[in-house]
């Protein structure tokens, strides 16, 4: 299972209604590729978060299939068009069955 | 650099370490596109012409209109890399993230439009250092 798993994510406090606003999350995970070996020649086995979702008050942002080529602290960067303040829900998903989830809110107006 | 290729994975293929089959490039495209049509044009994919380290690699891929957009890694033992879904409060189709690339090779964008149409991009980044190694 992975260790010291934590949720980072980049929200601004406030905005205008009708806003475009640019969202940065990153998360420390080893995705492990399975792909490596260690010092005995076995393959370490493949453990990774498989999957990235964002909701905001209720609506899907963005829904992201993850495979072992996504670097290790998976990072995203993307773009929200906010009109209502509300809520952020970011959420991952590990293989091992573990969710990490983290939310923020914003101000708009 | 990466010897990760079958050969070495052949080798010791005892039971416990079998992997699920690899899907080819062409597996993924045919899959994501259902057999469809793939226009060039209509898709950015942003990626650095040389890397350093394979091991971390910024791109970013982005389409008007685009509903989702499939990334590949052509030259990767495995070569998918991210399926991304746009949700109705996405404020624009783009997305930015960092990917392992084992070799030289060309990445690989295809983003199927609202209209069902499917678009290509691909990008060649010189690897220096790369990005699988064990």
């Amino acid at each position: 299972m992975a260790k010291n798993v934590k949720p980072r994510v980049k929200v601004p406090k406030s905005a205008k209604p009708g806003d475009v606003i640019t969202l940065k999350t990153l998360i420390s995970h080893p995705m492990e590729s399975g792909q490596r070996k260690d010092a005995d020649g076995n393959i370490i086995p493949r453990e990774i978060i498989n999957r990235f979702v964002v909701d905001f008050a209720g609506q899907n942002v963005v829904d992201v299939t993850m495979e072992p080529a996504i670097s290790t602290n998976p990072y995203f960067e993307f773009e929200v068009k906010v009109d209502q303040a509300g809520e952020f829900t970011f959420t991952w998903y590990d293989d091992d069955g573990s969710v990490y989830e983290e939310k923020q809110s914003i101000e708009v107006a | 650099a990466a010897t990760l290729a079958g050969p070495v994975l052949a080798q010791d293929a005892a039971p416990a370490a079998a992997q699920t089959p690899t899907k080819s490039v062409e597996e993924w495209i045919a899959e994501f596109t259902g057999g469809s049509e793939v226009q060039e044009g209509g898709v950015t994919l942003t990626a650095p012409e040389i890397a350093e380290n394979g091991n971390t690699v910024p791109i970013s891929v982005s389409a008007e209109n685009a509903a989702e957009i499939l990334v590949l890694a052509t030259g990767n033992p495995t070569p998918g890399v991210a399926t991304i879904k746009f949700g109705p409060a996405a404020g624009a189709r783009q997305l930015a993230t960092r990917i392992r690339l084992a070799e030289t090779q060309d990445v690989m964008a295809i983003a199927k439009l609202e209209d069902g149409s499917f678009r290509q991009a691909k990008s060649n980044v010189k690897v220096t250092i790369g990005g699988c190694g064990g």
